[in-house]
């Protein structure tokens, strides 16, 4: 199977999730659409690395894996205490950090 | 051997820092007060020590220079922290110490029971620590730091009850007068820096004494320049506003600082720097004139005072007129005789004067004394002891050094200033007796139901025994020449010596002698006389409507002049610079500026939405617009 096929597949990931982070209101789900970005990305590097014969890439994609799980505790817990302040979740209401 | 002489200032800087540090948790007065008197005693010690280790030596030699360390060096200029002992600076500092010890004693009696006991034993060793330094210091910025630092403690013993609105405008007067008179000291000092190279003392005067002309223009001014500095630290005219005020701190730093101590500063300066004086003929008539007035307004506006320190106050100031009267005749060692004595009998009246306001219960106004001279024995017989050396009855101190500077200023051939000393040696007498007459004898003018004076604590009244005797005796240290030999004369000749080469010698017969101390003994009996026969007796005050007495009892007004002339005009220059300066000059650059950018930012700003979404479309649109550059441009 040719590689194209899998970067198409990564691109329509990462374009779903571009699409998602700008046009969803709930904070959960653009959070969930970060992750997609990032999962395509990784796609891209196993595709990649397959492809080349050099395990370079799945290596990277180990540490990646690796950051986005620590950065989802992070984000989790933002938007917890988000919730627990303005017991919502809806972006577009949480903007009072402006001119 | 004898390096152990800066011991002198040392110890009373130690007792200064463990009273100032530990003060607050010293719950015991006596440590306090033992830790304070004591290193005063110990300084006097030494300095004694170093007194007999002088007269040990050739009259020419007797001069130790103790190096302590290099103070400031920059390029050339080279100053290094050491302190000079030499005659003159050995009997400031017996006096220093010395009567700086008996009001120490006299303080532990005197603030018993004070919730600041321990800060007030620490700021009387700092303003004895400053004291030293300055009579000891061995260049003029040592000096300086001397001048300042009594400054200072003056400053922060006036105000010690500073719960009292009055002791702290008391304090901030004397503090910014003093300023006046430190800037004088100060330009003075620049100029001989600039000219001499040097501010070391030995350097100094030995340049001066060999390279200026006498009369020129550059020592005059700086001479003046340092009389300006003395006038403001010794209270003459034009700055002596401020002593009389400073009554206002207690009573044993009125004995201390401004009768026995600091207030001589500027005579003591004024003869170390003996052979510049020397040097200019004009500022010595300056000094002369300006003493001779001082003594002699001074005095009367005491003859008019009806509080007991007011009076006593202004009678330091007169007798500061007098030492300066002796300086500016050139009779440099009879201006420090007369510190010496001064020291003694006014801190002895002063302590009196305390001792008896304690027992009055913080009463001041003699017009509600009287008759007391029954019920505080010892006080009594010291104070009169004070007033009889201060009035110049032989053979109390006060006698032989005033005498002597009766006898300088005729030879200098000033009649007129002679004439004023002797009608200011009558004054003294009078007002002395007046207040004796009015707080020892007569009918009581107290409420004798609700006070009861009483003899003060052993404390106190040991102090003032030493005080009197030493004001009884003092004075055969220097004799008159028909009586016998002038030791202090003679030991402070080697400091003088420079500076009497060029002054003019004048030679006394013993005709001439005779007749001055009769006169001077006349006026004082005159005085003493009428004062007792107005003031000796039941005696009914009352509200005089003599214009010039009140005139006078107003202390000429001197106070609401330099309110008129110098202080408002001053606040209304700062009004107008606060109103027109501050307000619209400064705050218009500074609000205008922000005011610029604001409006410069106006609609951009509206830019940051605070919705994040907002940002990642402008953060994809730019990503994208890279890419189609990439794309279109670059390829």
């Amino acid at each position: 199977m040719g590689i194209n096929y899998f970067l198409i597949l990564a691109l329509l990931l990462f374009s779903i999730g571009v699409a998602g982070v700008l046009l969803r209101r709930n904070a959960i789900i653009v959070f969930m659409c970060i992750e997609l970005m990032l999962n395509s990305v990784n796609l891209v590097f196993v595709s990649f690395s397959s492809y080349l014969g050099n395990s370079i890439g799945q290596i990277f994609v180990f540490f990646i894996m690796t950051v986005a799980a620590a950065e989802a505790a992070v984000g989790l817990a933002i938007i917890i205490a988000l919730f627990r302040n303005k017991e919502t979740i809806n972006i577009d209401e949480i903007n009072i950090l402006k001119w | 051997m004898v390096n152990y002489f800066f011991l002198i200032t040392l110890l009373p800087l130690i007792g200064f820092l463990v009273n100032g540090i530990f003060g607050y948790k010293i719950k015991n007065e006596k440590v306090a007060g033992i830790i304070g008197s004591g290193t005063i005693l110990g300084s006097f010690i030494i300095a004694l020590i170093a007194f007999f280790q002088l007269l040990g030596m050739p009259a020419e030699q007797r001069t130790i220079t103790v190096t302590l360390f290099q103070w400031i060096t920059a390029g050339s200029f080279n100053i290094s922290a050491a302190y000079l002992i030499d005659p003159l600076s050995v009997v400031m500092s017996l006096i220093i110490t010395g009567v700086g010890f008996l009001i120490h004693v006299y303080s532990i009696g005197y603030m018993h029971g004070d919730r600041g006991f321990a800060r007030f034993f620490a700021f009387l060793n700092l303003f004895i620590f400053a004291m030293l330094n300055l009579v000891l210091g061995d260049n003029f910025l040592l000096m300086f730091l001397g001048w300042e630092g009594v400054g200072l403690c003056s400053y922060l013993l006036i105000g010690f009850w500073y719960e009292k609105k009055f002791t702290g405008d008391a304090a901030n007067k004397a503090f910014w007068v003093n300023r006046i008179g430190d800037l004088g000291f100060m330009i003075a000092m620049f100029y001989i820096l600039v000219n001499f190279g040097s501010l070391n003392f030995g350097a100094v005067f030995g340049a001066a004494g060999s390279s200026i002309a006498p009369g020129s223009t550059l020592i005059t001014v700086i001479t003046i320049l340092l009389f300006v500095g003395a006038t403001g630290k010794s209270a003459q005219i034009p700055l002596f506003i401020w002593l009389p005020d400073a009554m206002a701190g207690p009573t044993p730093v009125s004995a201390l600082i401004h009768a026995a101590t600091m207030v001589t500063a500027g005579v003591y300066m004024v003869a170390r720097c003996s052979i510049l004086f020397a040097l200019a003929p004009f500022t010595m008539d300056l000094i002369l004139a300006i003493g001779a007035l001082t003594a002699f307004f001074a005095a009367t506006i005491a003859v008019t005072q009806n509080d007991i320190k007011k009076i006593l106050a202004y009678s330091t100031v007169s007798q500061l007129g007098f030492m300066f009267m002796a300086l500016g005749a050139g009779a440099f060692s009879t201006g420090i005789f007369h510190v010496t004595t001064h020291a003694f009998f006014k801190a002895l009246m002063f302590l009196g004067a305390g001792s008896v306001i304690h027992s009055m219960h913080e009463e001041q106004d003699v017009m509600n004394m009287g008759g007391l001279k029954n019920k505080m024995k010892v006080t009594f017989l010291t104070f009169l002891m004070g007033g009889i050396a201060i009035s110049g009855i032989p053979p109390f101190s006060g006698f032989f050094s005033k005498d002597e500077i009766l006898t300088n200023v005729y030879l200098s051939g000033n009649y007129l200033f002679f004439g004023l000393g002797v009608l200011t040696a009558f004054m003294t007498a009078f007002y002395i007796f007046r207040l004796i007459g009015l707080t020892f004898y007569g009918n009581p003018r107290y409420d004798e139901h609700k006070t009861h004076p009483h003899e003060s604590p052993k404390v106190m009244t040991i102090p003032l025994i030493i005080l009197a005797v030493l004001s009884v005796i003092g004075g055969f240290i220097g004799l008159p020449h028909i009586v016998g030999p002038n030791l202090i004369d003679h030991f402070l000749e080697p400091v003088f010596a420079s500076a009497r080469t060029i002054l003019p010698v004048h030679h006394i017969e013993a005709g001439t002698e005779i007749m001055l101390i009769v006169i001077s003994v006349f006026v004082a009996v005159v005085g003493i006389f009428l004062a007792y026969r107005a003031y000796a007796k039941a005696y009914k005050p009352e509200v005089s409507r003599n214009p010039v007495y009140n005139f006078v009892q107003n202390k000429y007004k001197v106070d609401e002049f330099y309110n008129a002339v110098i202080v408002t005009p001053l606040r209304m220059l700062s009004n107008l610079l606060y109103k027109f300066f501050d307000l619209i000059v400064i705050d218009g650059i500074v609000n205008g500026s922000g005011k610029f950018f604001t409006s410069l930012s106006g609609d951009w700003r509206k830019m940051q939405t605070g919705v994040i979404q907002d940002y990642a479309v402008i953060s994809v649109a730019g990503i994208i617009a890279i890419i189609i550059f990439v794309l279109l441009v670059v390829k």
